[in-house]
């Protein structure tokens, strides 16, 4: 059988999916980041939600997530997109809310907005790139950076008295009674990619039928800010970051 | 027996020469040209032994940059 009878239409299995448009990504190659984008159009073409869904990106490496996926964003400031998010959904109950959001973002800066729109059970998906450092503005520390980790400014590991222990968010948030689904996935290996979607597919159902507060961990890794190969950075993130943030659901209701 | 024969199309100008594909693979399929660069200089990823692909699509779903596309079929 020649290659010319394999690639035919007919037999295509996967191809990049529209919504993810054409602009090269500036993410560094390998980077979490854009697998996970790639899953959210994946996802909103399939469903057809695309119409539907209003994303909220951060500050941080997904600065620009507006850019490569083709439906309606909002840029929020630092930390912030929850209550962004809330305005949008409180305004506009049937659209499929969700915000895109770091570590640094997410669990610094902006945990009071996060906590906050848990609390309040605010009908928004949340997704979380937990790559453990502040990978856009140098790498780094950030507060779930792992206990020995080392970042640029915790260039002897990270130390307890110094700065404290890492903080596990979706297990704060998972306590909270408006938040309705809480669970820890990755995107290293195909299996843990197709977890993963079916995660974001659920958090983006619970946003639209308004059962409360989803937040979707995704353990990832910044090979650049960890100054390893993509490769090396898939490796250590299972042997050390899925001890501290182990992968499963928190939380389904 | 009924034989699973896949090929897959890298897009060579999208892609960044990450590897995670190269290491995906069940198959031994992949790999990155040694030599010859794209426009924004990555090594891209080309199929080394085309004729052991199965067309699992295990590259295309860990690729970040959605560069691969997946073709698979029976060999009767
Ligand atoms: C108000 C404000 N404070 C600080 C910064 C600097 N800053 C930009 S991105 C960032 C953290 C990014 O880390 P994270 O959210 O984990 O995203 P990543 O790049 O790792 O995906 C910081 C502190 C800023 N832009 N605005
Ligand atoms: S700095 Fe880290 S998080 Fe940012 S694009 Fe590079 S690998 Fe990704
Ligand atoms: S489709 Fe499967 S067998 Fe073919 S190159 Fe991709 S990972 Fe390898
Ligand atoms: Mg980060």
């Amino acid at each position: 059988m020649e290659i010319n009878d394999i690639i035919k239409p007919e037999n295509c299995v996967y191809k990049k999916p529209t919504l993810l448009n054409d602009t090269n990504m500036h993410y560094c190659p390998g980077c979490s980041h854009g697998v996970v984008h790639k899953l959210i159009a994946e996802i909103l073409e399939e469903k057809g939600w695309g119409d539907k869904a209003i994303g909220v990106s951060p500050v941080g490496c997904a600065v620009f997530a507006y850019k490569y996926v083709d439906i309606d964003w909002v840029e929020a400031a630092h930390g912030r997109a929850p209550a962004l998010a809330t305005a949008i959904k409180r305004l506009q109950p049937d659209k499929l809310v969700f915000t895109y959001q770091g570590d640094g973002d997410l669990a610094a800066i902006g945990t009071g907005e996060t906590i906050h729109a848990a609390n309040r059970g605010e009908n928004i998906a949340i997704i979380f790139i937990n790559n453990a450092i502040y990978g856009m503005t140098g790498g780094q520390m950030a507060p779930t950076t792992l206990l020995g980790m080392k970042t640029a400014t915790t260039p002897y590991g990270r130390r307890v008295d110094l700065n404290g222990y890492p903080l596990a968010i979706s297990e704060l948030v998972a306590h909270l009674d408006g938040s309705c689904y809480v669970t820890r996935q990755s995107v290293h290996t195909p299996a843990a990619v197709r977890k993963a979607k079916a995660a974001i597919i659920h958090a983006f159902e619970n946003s639209m039928a308004g059962k409360g507060t989803s937040l979707v961990e995704i353990v990832s890794t910044c090979n650049a800010g960890w100054k390893m190969t993509p490769a090396q950075a898939n490796d250590w993130m299972v042997e050390h970051m899925f001890k501290k943030y182990p992968i499963g659901d928190l939380k389904n209701e | 027996m009924a034989k699973f024969r896949g090929a897959v199309v890298v897009n060579e100008e999208r892609c960044k020469g990450c590897d995670l594909c190269v290491v995906a693979c069940p198959c031994d399929v992949l790999a990155l040209q040694p030599k010859e660069v794209n426009n924004r200089g990555y090594h891209f990823a080309y199929m080394q032994n085309p004729e052991k692909c199965i067309g699992c699509a295990s590259c295309a779903l860990v690729c970040p940059d959605a560069c691969i596309e997946v073709y698979k079929t029976t060999e009767k």
